[in-house]
């Protein structure tokens, strides 16, 4: 006769043993938004330093923002030790494919659907890499702009964002991108997102980085930061209706 | 070649330095019917002649689409070559999926040679019997690959595998220079005049040859019957004179007695008298 006992798993498998602890539960130190657009020459992101540890700002130098082979860049937000890992990923997929030494190479379309790949497979498996990633470059003319978030969601478009980026920064791109955006245009109109979200979202950093990837290749500015204003009236005397307050 | 005692394991040397049963393996390649492979800059043709066992049975399939942008012609053992294209199309399927891109070619083909190779350093295996010609895209363009049992590969302007396959590469080496500016219909018209060289003699009919082409901006697919037959008939009607654009005229005129009898009806005639 069956032993009823030994019939059941004694843990939900769906979720891996528990004492496995190898899964991720929750993130710990985190990126907030990355910004995406296409522009007459290539592509453009920005992105700021920060990497927030639950409420605090505590590291003001992490870079989000990497070049993946000679067509590609990655943006990453979300938990910087998953980014780390997938920058390891995608380092020796580039190593594998340069080692084929065959003049074929792997542009950003293959990047952004081999990421897309890795990221709906982790969280098929319940340890999903913590991130939301923009995925873009410019091969043989054809520019590509992508994104995959930590479920496996993917889309392409002519501008993208994460977190933050896509409430504050995408309706500000939907009424200012154009295709023939020059350098300096887009520049400006990333600052531009990069300052509204400076302001009301309260895990970034006053420290960011553009970086560009053309034909010709990737560059990444030196770190700056924007100017700001407070000097709204709003702002001032901001108890003179409660008092009581301070 | 004869047997000698070296030649009962893959994995045995000879003195001489030879692998006999590698050498074995590409001799069952040649005596398979032929297949022929032409490519262009932009456009890749596989024909091949399908030789049936008896008059009842239907025609072995030589070539395989592998997809959209490759596809492959065996002479050997047909069922090795049946299993190759089946790893070919598994390996540009996954690389698909992960990667929304095709496979290119030259990749697919260095899988497929180390694949063989295993088959030669492994005592409990043979080697595949079977040769492929592969052509597909890539990058760079349209490429033409043959790969043996021995685990080499090399491309090609135009290669010819099977039996009889010398005849059909003697027409190709005359021609191949041109062959990288070729078009599309050019191309076609070269691999029938090369499948003819290796029929010596018996009638050219679409039932015993078949066509594939494929193409930047043309996915691999065979001819059907009536196109096959309907070129064919073109040059048979014409007196086996190759494409205007040819050169070597009299060397044609050299190749003509091998199809003489497309055009005796009307050389036969003799004017009349009176």
């Amino acid at each position: 006769m069956m032993n009823l006992a030994d019939s059941a798993p004694a843990t939900n498998n769906m979720l891996g043993s528990e004492a496995d602890s190898q899964r991720t539960l929750y993130p710990y130190v985190t990126g907030t938004s990355v910004i995406g657009i296409k522009y007459k020459d290539g592509l453009l992101f920005a992105a700021d330093m920060g990497g927030s540890y639950g409420s605090t700002l505590r590291y003001k130098s992490v870079e989000r923002l990497k070049s993946v082979g000679k067509h590609s860049v990655i943006g990453a937000s979300g938990e910087i030790s998953d980014f780390q890992e997938i920058m390891r990923y995608l380092d020796e997929l580039i190593l594998f494919d340069n080692m084929w030494d065959d003049g074929n190479s792997l542009g950003p379309k293959e990047v952004h659907n081999y990421l897309t790949r890795v990221m709906y497979n982790r969280r098929n498996k319940f340890n999903p890499l913590w991130n939301s990633l923009v995925l873009g470059g410019i091969k043989n003319g054809k520019k590509y702009l992508g994104t995959v978030s930590m479920i496996g969601v993917h889309y392409e478009d002519d501008h993208v964002a994460t977190g933050f980026g896509n409430h504050l920064a995408r309706p500000i791109l939907r009424d200012e991108w154009h295709e023939n955006l020059t350098y300096e245009e887009g520049v400006k109109l990333l600052e531009k997102c990069m300052r509204v979200l400076l302001y009301r979202d309260r895990s970034a950093v006053n420290k960011l980085q553009i970086a560009k990837i053309t034909e010709e290749g990737f560059t990444v500015s030196e770190p700056y930061s924007l100017k700001t204003s407070w000097d709204f009236n709003a702002f001032k005397n901001p108890t003179l209706d409660a008092e009581g307050s301070w | 070649m004869f047997r000698n005692q070296y030649d009962t394991d893959v994995t045995t040397w000879s003195p001489a330095g030879r692998l006999f049963q590698v050498e074995y393996a590409m001799e069952a390649v040649k005596q398979g019917s032929a297949a022929i492979g032409l490519r262009s800059k932009t456009h890749v043709v596989l024909a091949s002649v399908n030789k049936a066992s008896s008059e009842l049975s239907s025609h072995q399939k030589k070539i395989f689409k592998v997809d959209d942008h490759i596809g492959v012609a065996i002479a050997g053992l047909t069922a090795d070559g049946r299993v190759l294209s089946r790893y070919m199309r598994n390996e540009c399927i996954n690389y698909s999926y992960t990667y929304e891109s095709p496979l290119p070619v030259g990749r697919l083909v260095v899988q497929l040679a180390d694949k063989a190779q295993v088959c030669t350093q492994r005592s409990w295996k043979r080697p595949y019997g079977v040769g492929l010609l592969v052509g597909g895209l890539d990058e760079s363009g349209a490429h033409l690959y043959y790969n043996c049992p021995s685990g080499n590969y090399f491309e090609y302007q135009a290669f010819a595998i099977g039996s009889r396959s010398q005849a059909a590469k003697t027409y190709l080496e005359r021609k191949f220079e041109s062959f990288m500016d070729s078009s599309r219909e050019d191309l076609i018209k070269d691999a029938l005049f090369a499948l003819r060289e290796t029929l010596q003699g018996e009638k050219m009919t679409s039932s015993i040859c078949t066509i594939s082409i494929l193409g930047a901006g043309e996915a691999f697919h065979v001819l059907d019957q009536e196109t096959v037959q309907r070129l064919i008939n073109e040059f048979e009607v014409v007196g086996e004179e190759p494409p205007a654009n040819e050169a070597a005229a009299p060397d044609a005129e050299a190749a003509a007695p091998g199809a003489a009898e497309g055009a005796a009806p009307d050389q036969g005639a003799a004017p009349m008298d009176i």
